[in-house]
């Protein structure tokens, strides 16, 4: 349901996305499609041991395995002149040295599934065996698995050259686990605390969480006798993609190309590179381009899900529920290297409201588990599930609707946040209110063990650098090349966007991803900036198409440029010919007299542009909870959300149940299991427990829009704020059901169970 | 003038001012009029000539795009949102 009126022609409707076909009859192309002549398989040898050193590593009889093409370790990788320096890897920033270890370790390994060695060979039968063959001598160290255990004074240390924060006092400069600390500070805090009638402080716990794609990490490559590396991989970012395997193979950026494939889904989780210099390494030793793909269990142990987090949270008000003062302490787990997003998550745990004193403090910190990676709307879930568990408890205690608590306090244009940002215009009001009219909510819920839940959520979304080419045939179709991998239907929704601006239909664009060789620099796709980006380079193309039809136009009628206008109806108006008559073209009547005047056109555009807008998103979720189990069945669930302009309805509502399922998992289900050695206990999809669509019913969508004014269509980023109200909304319903606050994630029906009956016990 | 607001880790160095004005009309302007009057805060927004990694920068709201060349319009506020940052990253 979408609560405003149209008002564009093409932005607003629900085409059919250009690639529909091709993905439901299994003719699109993903990465285990790729198939080249000479073609040999890789797989990589993963550590058994979550923490240890690496004293010998003999590849010899693996290398004499007849079929057996290559063999690589981290003595393979060109060496640097400077590895301690801070190097951009597409959107992350890290040490150089970090980065490579976690492709391939050189001198310890750092969590179970960590990779030490590589081979290529003729079939991929052929390699396994010869992985079996590899003799690694280990040295087993100490290790730690938990965030807080990790920042203990005597806790084993991950990484030896990183020292405590001078921020943490006493004890500084010392060896430590905690690579950053943050802190945001605004208002007098404890004047604000003092001012309140009511104060509550929780603590809180989140587990690591998998982002759970379909399509498993895959990575092909060819290195040619030019010293040129062409890239075949499943991946959010071809130019990132391109940019990490230049510098870790200390290659010129024009070296490497990344040719695109389409993604079978990545949440984050395909923006770091895995397998791609690695397949490099291996293309170059053997002559032959290598394809590599991991195995389920490869992903779970060895690639970056989300980070397990411990939160404590202290929200004080006033009776008539005014919020004077709010502190947060956010210590997450970064994995074995840098990575952890503790920045978003300490500028988004209060964002949702206005509160005049807040204390942030947060911290990153290693442990022996994989590196950490992006999972949508990465450390929000975690820092604003244990904000909004103190909002709904506060609203209890002050007897108050939680919907009226949160509009008493909603941030609106001009609110400071925690980190001094002061939002612009924002549909946190809007949102707040479609919610608290909507039929679910209205409707009245009865039922034992029954309850409901309400929570919101707030996300940055962002903009960054967006390539766009626009080819006008003389059929009067154009072609539209992006460089943004399309994950959630963002080709159709950017092929729109252009559709709109030159006033054609969206099936007149071809839209098509291209190789890192075809386009302008394009940004991940991820950060909800894709639609806001890639359909703004769009425009901007469109704009250029109009200006050049413009010039043919007054070129064919002989007429003065400036007298020659494109209307946004697609309709090319000039002066009276000398009869008297209007003269104009439609966009397919020009578009036909190009060959012949001049030839065809092409408009392009490289933008740059960060003014996203924010999303904010308010969730209702009715629960009935199973006393004897400890099962939680969800009978409906409305998500509310402001998405600017809902570009193509049908897939932001499509973005908007996507995030809600798996917010939902992360909520009741999934989680890491680690025995005490730091093995993964439950490395595949029936152990590792996501939602399915027998678990979930309908999740009903209200999009209220309140247009992004930084965008020429409205647009403000959908994909990511949807993953943050489900936990929060489900704990208040639990809560509201059997009166029990479960403030560890997930709420299981075991963790349920050990709060109730055997708590009982 | 352009008024500037101090993340509380670098109040330190502004003696406790959470704001402070100065004249610029690209962020490095800004910047390099924020050291003259408080040194030591240059050094905690730019490392190598760059805007440090761990630093992000708002102007009028908007989060900046083109670094120190980011034009800053007469009268704007620009936002510092700093991270401290420890041994390593």
């Amino acid at each position: 349901m979408v609560t405003t009126e149209r008002r564009y022609k093409v932005v607003g409707t629900r085409p059919i996305r250009h690639d529909g076909v091709d993905k439901v009859t299994g003719r699109a192309q993903y990465g285990a499609d790729i198939r080249l002549p000479g073609m040999l398989y890789g797989r990589m040898l993963r550590s058994p041991h979550a923490h240890a050193r690496i004293k010998r590593i003999d590849t010899s009889k693996a290398a004499a395995l007849p079929g057996v093409k290559a063999v690589i370790t981290a003595a393979d990788f060109p060496p640097d002149e400077d590895e301690e320096r801070v190097t951009n890897f597409g959107p992350f920033v890290v040490k150089f040295r970090w980065y490579r270890d976690n492709l391939m370790a050189s001198d310890k390994v750092l969590y179970q599934g960590h990779a030490v060695a590589a081979v290529c060979a003729t079939d991929q039968h052929i390699a396994e065996d010869a992985l079996r063959l590899i003799k690694v001598e280990y040295e087993l160290l100490p290790l730690v698995l938990d965030v807080r255990d990790a920042m203990l004074d005597d806790a084993p240390i991950l990484q030896e050259g990183v020292k405590a924060p001078e921020s943490m006092g006493q004890g500084a400069d010392k060896p430590s686990n905690v690579n950053m600390h943050i802190h945001h500070e605004v208002g007098d805090v404890e004047a604000g605390f003092g001012e309140a009638d009511v104060i509550i402080e929780r603590e809180f716990e989140t587990t690591m969480v998998h982002q759970g794609y379909i399509e498993l990490q895959n990575g092909s490559a060819f290195w040619n006798k030019d010293d040129e590396v062409t890239i075949w991989t499943s991946t959010q970012g071809n130019f990132g993609m391109r940019d990490t395997t230049a510098k870790i193979l200390q290659l010129p950026v024009s070296k490497v190309k990344v040719s695109p494939v389409e993604i079978g889904g990545g949440f984050g989780g395909k923006i770091h590179s895995y397998l791609e210099p690695i397949a490099a390494l291996l293309s170059k030793k053997s002559g032959r381009p290598v394809k590599m793909y991991m195995s389920r269990t490869d992903v779970l142990q060895g690639t970056g899900p989300t980070c397990g987090t411990y939160d404590r949270i202290k929200i004080g008000a006033k009776k008539d529920g005014t919020i004077v003062a709010a502190e947060a302490y956010l210590a997450y787990e970064a994995g074995a290297y840098m990575g952890a997003p503790i920045m978003p998550g300490c500028m988004a745990v209060f964002a949702p409201y206005k509160i005049p004193h807040q204390r942030v403090d947060g911290y990153e910190v290693f442990v022996n588990k994989p590196r950490v990676s992006a999972y949508r709307a990465p450390g929000a879930p975690a820092a604003e599930y244990a904000s909004e568990c103190v909002i709904d408890e506060l609203a209890e205690k002050l007897d108050m609707d939680p919907i009226e608590l949160r509009l008493q306090n909603a941030s609106v244009e001009g609110t400071t946040r925690a980190d001094g940002y002061k939002f612009g215009i924002i549909g946190n009001v809007a949102v707040l209110e479609a919610a608290k009219n909507s039929p679910h909510y209205r409707s009245e819920l009865t039922g034992e063990n029954r309850g409901r839940g309400v929570a919101s959520g707030f996300w940055f979304n962002i903009g960054q650098e967006s390539g766009a080419i626009v080819a006008v045939n003389a059929d009067g179709t154009v072609s539209l090349s992006l460089g943004s991998p399309d994950i959630g239907g963002t080709r159709v929704a950017i092929a729109m966007q252009l559709a709109e601006t030159l006033g054609i239909t969206a099936q007149d664009v071809k839209p098509q991803i291209v190789d890192t060789d075809s386009v302008g620099y394009t940004f991940v796709t991820g950060g909800s900036r894709t639609a806001f980006a890639g359909g703004w380079a769009a425009h901007e193309a469109a704009l250029d198409v109009r200006r050049l039809l413009e010039e043919r136009a007054a070129a064919i009628w002989e007429c003065e440029r400036a007298d020659v206008a494109y209307g946004d109806d697609g309709v090319i108006r000039g002066p009276k010919d000398e009869d008297g008559k209007e003269r104009s073209f439609t966009f397919k009547e020009i578009a036909a007299q190009l060959p012949d005047t001049g030839g065809r056109v092409t408009g392009r555009a490289d933008t740059n542009k960060t003014s996203s807008g924010p999303a904010f998103a308010t969730h209702i979720v009715d629960v009935e909870v199973d006393p004897e189990t400890g099962k939680v069945e969800i009978l409906r669930y409305t998500a509310v959300q402001d998405p600017g302009i809902a570009i193509h309805p049908s897939y932001v509502e499509g973005q908007v149940q996507g995030g809600a399922a798996q917010g939902i998992g992360m909520a009741l289900n999934e989680e890491y299991f680690y025995d005490d050695e730091g093995h993964l206990l439950n490395s595949s999809l029936l152990d590792y427990r996501t939602p399915t669509a027998l678990d979930l019913p309908m999740i009903e969508t209200i999009l209220a829009e309140v247009p992004n004014p930084g965008h020429p269509y409205g647009v403000r980023g959908v994909g990511e704020v949807p993953i943050i109200p489900p936990a929060p909304a489900l704990h208040a319903a639990i809560n509201n059901a059997i009166g029990v606050r479960m403030n560890k994630l997930p709420m299981s029906p075991r963790a349920i169970l050990e709060k109730t009956i055997l708590a009982e016990e | 003038m352009v008024t500037v607001l101090i993340p509380s880790v670098m109040r330190e160095l502004t003696g406790g001012r959470d704001r402070v004005e100065v004249d610029g009309s690209t962020l490095r302007q800004v910047v390099n009029a924020l050291e003259a009057q408080h040194p030591g805060t240059k050094a905690l927004i730019i490392d190598s000539g760059m805007i440090r990694p761990e630093i992000s920068i708002a102007v009028n709201g908007d989060i900046i795009s083109s670094g120190l060349v980011e034009p800053v319009p007469a009268d704007a506020e620009v936002v510092i949102v700093s991270a401290i940052s420890g041994g390593g990253r």
